[in-house]
């Protein structure tokens, strides 16, 4: 059986050999073309003249494409039709394509690409949070706003209050390879390459912009160097741009972009500020509460509202609100266009309502993790434990949302990670420790995850595959995910292998391909395993159901007691290897391919009136961080984490560890060193390596321990799993509060950190001062 | 002859035709079809490209995508594809990655590999010093670790010292010659004198650690270029009456190694300077003669109070370090002038180098500050202070008695608050800072001003 194995990545001997393909490995065929943007030297403005001789005559250069050259601007925006491939009479970011050179090479390509002399009437730009509301730029028409109960009077009439403005910094995808696309002519089509985490609407888009039906555009996607959303629409700008050139040119286009220029022209997290009044009484559990969430949203809608929304979804957390009212702004800038980032908003409304439970803790003088306990959900009896179904019950709590959390296991998992940690004798550790320390401090935090999977769009949460056994046994298989590193394939693999009965490396995975498994969704919303895995075992399941079926006629036995264990097939006593039995299937003219579909059941949800059931279940999880800050210099590490998190039946635990290390590295890096400086006319400071501070070798947490719940998925998922990808994301916010945790034993108890997020050295000797009346 | 040979994999190359300015990365991807090796940033700062190189001097990891061509020439490169042995055999290290669940999407990993390779062949444990100039989004970071510890004890492969065999055995210094057009690699000072005296408009190049920047980031047209990685005497590292002496040549990491016995607190600034990939390439000398004010080692230098060794021609002169630096990015050096070495006391019992950055490694001071302290009897009688990432250039800032304050101030505010970097300044004097990577944080305040 391969499901639940540790197994390396399928890639792993590949990537350590470096014989791992990336889209800039693949030879392109002669005469292939290399593509390079012109990019706006202002953060708004009219464009009042251009004058590109200068490019045309750089050497290299084959042809240059502006807005005058086409009769059409084709668009890249994932939702709105707003994001014009190329300006067109008005910039509305500093970074923004106004301008594509096609050279015979990247290098000739980006030399030329700075040689564009563009004026422009500059216009006021709106760079910051403050600009757009008071200008009233804003996405959507107005706020969206969801609630329950009557915050207002709850709050009004709570014993205590706390309530604050709290800045949250947004983040910089750095996937290790940029965005990169080629487009290779066809007879009478294109083939385009793309590394991208939504092949589907690259094909779309690409259509649409060449005029052709989707039938006629190919896209394939091998793997990318990392993705974590930053590839979910900042791709298509890459492959419409080679698209166009390649149709243009009769050649073979490339398109990369140099780091700087990636960091610049793409969208980022979304930053925001989250405005909070929250009620309670003298244990601290909320009454009532009311966020407002000011979000930065750039130029354009690209995904803004499902980050929005998400953002929204997740200001509960793990906790009860009994009256509840979000509000939430999606406000226009003139700064590149935020997108996805792993948790897709789930981080930065989860992060509020930490802030709520810290500050709570922290005006009552109260233990943190009591008050969160105090306020979260009601335990379900045997939720998590087994697969039964617990149909309603009268005393099941809901989300905000009105979605009945039936599968709360907060409570026993928060009591396991609290014993092994052995966070309280830490914690009073650490008190004895500060008091003897009067520059250093150390803090400590437990922080709790709950997130919802499933895609809000509904109809977003389908998946096919494809799978063919060929006549010497060996398997090959496609579904609708792209592999980023997360494993995905591997996960399918073993899925698809555990059918067979077979090992997992019988199973090939081959590149993603809309020409073989069509109408995909990204590979988002942690969603990959759970609807490709469903999809793949559905295929598997009907050839394996076609062989028992041969082979029991063969046998005059039961289709039911054919078995399929250890690469044989057994069968009225009998035992065949699985390569002979698809050979003598092949022989007897059984179909040995199949389609396999998916989708998920249960959903269902109404964005307007912001109520429903927008996810099949939740992940859990949680995470105590300890860190020490000198409070002269701001300076901090983390010194320990220890994180538990619920994977349910894990498909492979090795691939979940991993990513739960991996996103908690990432999610503690957002909340301190990766910091975004825009300066006052709207460029990005940070756009290298040598400025934006992802979280380095040392970065890790010396002491890591990481443990898996490892209970089944209460749910009907493959193999009984959990999705991973971006729920342990959010088990770096203990890092956060581990440090505001340390800046609050500066003081006397009387002034809150209010701690600005990212927690950078400099954000801390603020809190510092701030605490200490300085 | 005309080229530039050197060893690629083991099999020897000679490579012809090239723009000086050519990146090794470019030609290993775009003309080898060796694509192991990544681009991930084009500055140095990611570690994707990472190959090991090897001369008579040792192997050590270095960043492809700044190693411009003319700089390998008579040394040995070995690549990821080169890390494997024949027949496909893996490297331990490979092996460890594997098994310890190293890679996710995998793009990193060439470049960990070489470094993991490069370290191991060193026998070097110090893996999160030798691994800072590698980034990873995907892992965390743990499993590469693992993976590392577990292969420490594993036998070096024979391959692996294959190049430094091939250096004992066949380099000859006749490999040098004219690497490529409107090049000039000087074998001695005397002859880069010569040369820069008529070429005063040319470029100098040492290890390309900058200058690599205005290539692949600047995509300037540099020539006539000198690579000065060939000039043995400008290497030297010499101690005479109390003073360390330094060529401009010597690379932060071979003066690291130096300076550790006598000047810890140097040692240990040093260690956090860059990267390992950027320390194995970079120079004082162009640390110096760059002049940026966030450059981590002029501010400790001018603590020590040492003395700048220009030449031109056959001229000499020698002035205090502190003033060279004339305007942001702009010295006192004349047409045709370069930095030939500098010296400084080699033994500073008092001396206190401090750093501040947004990233504990691999990232540039948002502040340097370096005390250099006399102290008799419990009383400060002397006191050099130099601050780095404060100003343009170096700027006298009164004096406490007999100390003298010198400030350097960053440029711009990407690296800290905009216009904040001096909150962190009035701290600086206080307390011990940069102690917090031990792991149990019991770190003493020392105070210099009590």
């Amino acid at each position: 059986m391969s499901l639940g194995k540790p197994l390396p990545h399928d890639s792993a001997p590949l990537h350590v050999t470096g014989q791992a393909r990336y889209l800039d490995d693949i030879p392109l065929p002669a005469g292939a073309l290399h593509l390079a943007f012109g990019l706006s030297s202002v953060a708004h403005g009219e464009i009042t003249g251009m004058d590109l001789s200068a490019v045309r005559a750089a050497p290299g250069v084959v042809t240059v494409l502006s807005a005058d050259d086409l009769p059409e601007m084709p668009d890249c925006s994932p939702s709105a039709n707003d994001e014009p491939l190329l300006a067109v009479g008005r910039v509305h970011y500093h970074g923004q394509p106004v301008f594509l050179v096609v050279a015979d090479s990247h290098l000739a390509a980006r030399r030329a690409a700075r040689l564009g002399k563009v004026s422009y009437r500059e216009l006021p730009a709106l760079l910051t949070v403050e600009d757009a509301l008071a200008a009233d730029s804003r996405f959507e028409g107005g706020p969206v706003v969801w609630s329950r109960g009557d915050a207002g009077a709850a709050i009004a009439g709570a014993a205590h209050v706390v309530e604050g403005d709290f800045p949250v910094g947004g983040q910089e995808h750095f996937y290790l390879e940029g965005q990169i696309a080629a487009c290779i002519p066809q007879e009478d089509g294109v083939h385009v390459h793309s590394s991208t985490q939504h092949p589907t609407e690259v094909q779309h888009k690409v259509a649409h912009a060449l005029h052709l039906p989707m039938s006629a555009v190919r896209v394939e996607t091998r793997r990318m160097g990392g993705g974590f959303g930053g590839k979910e629409s900042q791709g298509n700008a890459l492959a419409i741009a080679c698209a166009l050139a390649a149709r243009a040119t009769g050649r073979p286009c490339k398109m990369r972009y140099d780091r700087d220029d990636d960091m610049v022209i793409t969208g980022k997290r979304h930053d925001l500020t989250i405005r909070y009044r929250a009620g309670f009484d003298d244990r601290g559990v909320v009454q009532g509460v009311e966020f407002t969430h000011l979000f930065r949203c750039g130029w354009s809608l690209d995904l803004t509202p499902p980050v929005a929304d998400r953002a929204m979804l997740h200001a509960d957390n793990c906790y009860w609100l009994p009256a509840v009212r979000i509000e939430s702004h999606r406000l226009r800038t003139n700064t590149a266009s935020a997108t996805a980032y792993r948790g897709f908003g789930g981080p930065q409304g989860m992060i509020g309502a930490e802030r709520v439970m810290d500050h709570i803790a922290f005006a009552l003088g109260v233990e943190p993790l009591a008050v969160r306990r105090a306020n979260f959900y009601r335990a379900m009896v045997g939720a998590g434990a087994s697969g039964g179904s617990i149909s309603k019950r009268a005393d099941t709590q809901t989300t905000p949302y009105l979605m009945p959390v039936e599968d709360f296991i907060g409570h026993e998992l928060v009591a396991e990670l609290e014993r092994t940690s052995g966070y309280a004798a830490r914690k009073a550790g650490i008190a004895a420790w500060n008091a003897a320390s009067p520059v250093l401090k150390r803090g400590i935090a437990l922080t709790p995850v709950k997130f919802g999977i499933s895609f809000t769009l509904t109809w977003l949460n389908q998946a096919g595959a494809l799978v063919h056994v060929y006549q010497d046994g060996s398997i090959h298989l496609n579904h609708g995910g792209t592999e980023m590193g997360q494993g995905l394939n591997q996960k399918v693999a073993q899925v698809a292998a555990a059918v067979f009965g077979v090992e997992a490396g019988a199973v090939k995975i081959t590149a993603t391909d809309t020409g073989k498994v069509p109408n995909t969704s990204a590979t988002a919303a942690s969603s990959g395993s759970d609807l490709n895995g469903m999809a793949a075992q559905a295929a598997c399941v009907t050839i394996r159901d076609r062989l028992a079926a041969f082979m029991a006629d063969k046998h005059q036995a039961k289709p039911e007691a054919v078995r399929f264990a250890d690469g044989m097939v057994q069968v009225a006593g009998e035992a065949y290897p699985f390569e002979r039995v698809a050979a003598w299937a092949y022989q007897a003219r059984i179909s040995l391919s199949s389609t396999g579909f998916y989708s998920t059941p249960k959903i269902t949800w109404d964005r307007v009136k912001g109520q429903g059931r927008p996810f099949l279940y939740f992940a859990y999880g949680a995470a105590v961080t300890e860190v020490v800050i000198d409070t002269l210099t701001g300076e901090n590490r983390i010194l320990r984490a220890d994180l538990l998190h619920d994977t349910g039946n894990p498909l492979n635990p090795a691939i979940d560890i991993g990513q739960i290390e991996g996103a908690y590295v990432q999610g503690a890096g957002w909340l301190t060193t990766e910091e975004l400086v825009w300066d006052g006319k709207g460029r990005l400071a940070t756009h290298a390596p040598s400025t934006y501070k992802i979280p380095a070798c040392s970065d890790r947490p010396p002491v890591f321990n990481v443990a898996l719940w490892g209970r089944e998925n209460r749910e009907e998922t493959v193999g009984k799993s959990k999705a991973v990808g971006e729920p342990p994301f959010m088990l770096g916010i203990s890092a956060f509060y581990a440090l505001s945790d340390a800046v609050a034993a500066c003081g006397d108890g009387s002034v809150y950190p209010a701690l600005r997020a990212p927690a950078t050295a400099e954000a801390l000797l603020e809190a510092v001062e701030r605490v200490r009346g300085e | 002859m005309s080229g530039i040979a050197f060893l690629l994999n083991g099999t020897p190359v000679c490579v012809t035709g090239q723009s000086p300015t050519r990146t090794l990365l470019d030609w290993l991807r775009e003309d080898r079809g060796l694509c192991g090796t990544k681009e991930g940033c084009n500055e140095g700062d990611c570690g994707a490209c990472t190959v090991m190189v090897t001369d008579a001097a040792g192997s050590r990891a270095l960043n492809a995508c700044i190693l411009l061509l003319p700089q390998l020439q008579g040394k040995a490169v070995r690549t990821v594809e080169g890390i494997s042995g024949p027949g496909g055999a893996l490297h331990p290290a490979q092996e460890a990655m594997v098994s310890h669940h190293g890679s996710q999407c995998g793009f990193c990993t060439p470049g960990f590999v070489v470094s993991m390779a490069a370290a191991h062949l060193n026998g070097r444990t110090d893996h999160d010093d030798s691994l800072a100039g590698n980034l990873c989004r995907c892992t965390g970071y743990a499993p590469i670790v693992r993976a590392a510890r577990a292969s420490e004890d594993a036998p070096v492969p024979d391959w692996m010292r294959e190049d430094a065999a091939f250096f004992s055995a066949q380099v000859s210094p006749e490999v040098r010659g004219q690497a490529a057009p409107g090049t000039f690699c000087p074998a001695s000072s005397d002859e880069l004198a010569d040369w820069y005296l008529a070429n005063p408009e040319a470029t100098l190049i040492a290890g390309a650690t900058d200058v690599g920047l205005w290539v692949t980031k600047q995509l300037r047209d540099l020539a006539p270029v000198a690579f000065l990685n060939g000039i043995a005497d400008l290497s030297q590292i010499e101690r005479r009456g109390g003073q360390m002496h330094v060529g401009a040549c010597v690379t932060i990491a071979e003066l690291r190694r130096a300076v550790a016995p006598h000047l810890p607190s140097l040692a240990e600034l040093f260690r956090r300077y860059a990267s390992e990939q950027v320390r194995n390439a970079a120079t004082i000398g162009g640390n110096i003669a760059n002049g940026s004010p966030i450059g981590d080692g002029p501010p400790a230098l001018i603590a020590l109070g040492a003395t700048l060794h220009l030449r031109r021609g056959d001229e000499m002169r020698s002035l205090p370090l502190e003033s060279f630096f004339l305007d942001y990015r702009k010295q006192g050096r004349r047409p045709g002038e370069f930095v030939a070495g500098v010296s400084f006391a080699h033994h500073a019992p008092d001396l206190r180098c401090y750093k501040l950055s947004k990233r504990f490694d691999q990232d540039i001071s948002a502040v340097c500050g370096c005390f250099n302290l006399t102290i008799e009897g419990g009383t400060v009688t002397a006191a050099r202070i130099a601050f780095g990432g404060m100003a343009g250039i170096p700027e006298r800032r009164g004096s406490r008695s007999s100390a003298a304050g010198l400030c350097m101030e960053r440029s711009d505010g990407a690296r800290g608050d905009a216009g904040d970097g001096r909150r962190f300044q009035p701290d600086v004097g206080h307390a011990r800072l940069g102690g917090l990577s031990d792991e149990d944080g019991a770190e003493h305040d020392v105070a210099l001003f009590p």
